[in-house]
């Protein structure tokens, strides 16, 4: 099964990139915008066919490696 | 005294950090991050560098490396492990001391002498450290320390912050802060002190020649403390 999640930074923390991003878009006329936040997005293509277990698969990834969850929090978007 | 330096794939401040332990009379002998068992050690350094290219987090892959296991359990029964800017990042990110080291706070890599203020000598690290306030280098991108507000108030309770950026004369203004840490935090410990993280690096302020000697200070003083 592939999984996609995603990984966003939580609230409370700076995100600079963000930050700069949304003053050039701001620059290049997109005067719209109120925020914006930079995150991570992965497919991870799992050697199982159940989709419950797939996703507690990569769940368990992003508790170990993929989000620190000091700063970050994750959420599968996808499993197909 | 005996240490050991880890190299992992990207660490470029391993030979350095050799070169200053020897100097200053440790028998050093350096550690690949594939090995299992660390060497008899008294301190055990992970260096500066970018291991692992600093892909998905800074320190996030060497901190799962067969030979952290080893340097976990080293920590938790109490022996001496000190991380250095990557080596930092390596540490926050498998759990020995808390917090992040966030993306500069001006997104620039910094690459400058900076002064730290030593704020707790009761640590086998600062230990009988006749001054407070040093002169380091700082070469990082990711040193913005952070970490939350429950965690914050555990840090400061305990002592736990080693050291804050300040200016020469000890001040730890927010002017001084290079990189947007939180409490202008450079380094910090366990809750038993027996593990260091900090940004600056001592191991290129071990000559006068090359740009001081506040490191000499430092790492003459930590052997001194493990004997």
């Amino acid at each position: 099964m592939k999984v996609s999640a995603i990984i966003t930074l939580k609230k409370d923390v700076l995100d600079p990139q963000g930050k700069v991003i949304h003053q050039t878009l701001d620059g290049m006329g997109f005067k719209d915008v109120n925020e914006v936040r930079q995150g991570k997005y992965f497919e991870i293509d799992v050697k199982e066919n159940d989709p419950q277990k797939a996703q507690k698969i990569v769940e368990d990834m992003c508790n170990k490696l993929l989000a620190n969850l000091v700063i970050e929090n994750y959420k599968i978007i996808e499993i197909q | 005294m005996k240490s050991a330096v880890i190299t992992f794939p990207g660490s470029n401040c391993d030979r350095d950090m050799h070169v200053a332990l020897n100097k200053f009379g440790f028998k050093n002998q350096m550690v690949w991050h594939n090995d299992i068992e660390l060497p008899k050690s008294d301190l055990v350094v992970l260096p500066g560098g970018f291991s692992y290219g600093d892909y998905l987090r800074c320190g996030s892959m060497a901190s799962k490396s067969k030979i952290m296991q080893s340097v976990i359990n080293f920590a938790k029964s109490g022996g001496l492990v000190m991380g250095i800017c990557n080596g930092f990042q390596i540490l926050v990110e498998s759990g020995l001391v808390p917090g992040v080291l966030l993306r500069n706070k001006y997104l620039e890599f910094i690459c400058k002498n900076v002064f730290v203020k030593i704020d707790n000598k009761n640590n086998p690290y600062f230990k009988n450290l006749d001054k407070e306030v040093f002169e380091f280098h700082i070469a990082h991108n990711e040193g913005n320390y952070f970490c939350t507000n429950d965690q914050l108030k555990e840090i400061e309770d305990n002592n736990q912050v080693a050291i804050y950026y300040c200016n020469d004369n000890g001040k730890t203004e927010e002017k001084f802060n290079p990189n947007g840490s939180l409490k202008n935090i450079a380094g910090i410990f366990n809750k038993e002190k027996n593990v260091l993280g900090m940004m600056p690096h001592p191991e290129r302020m071990i000559d006068q020649s090359l740009s001081g000697e506040d490191g000499s200070l430092f790492f003459k003083n930590l052997i001194n403390n493990i004997k």
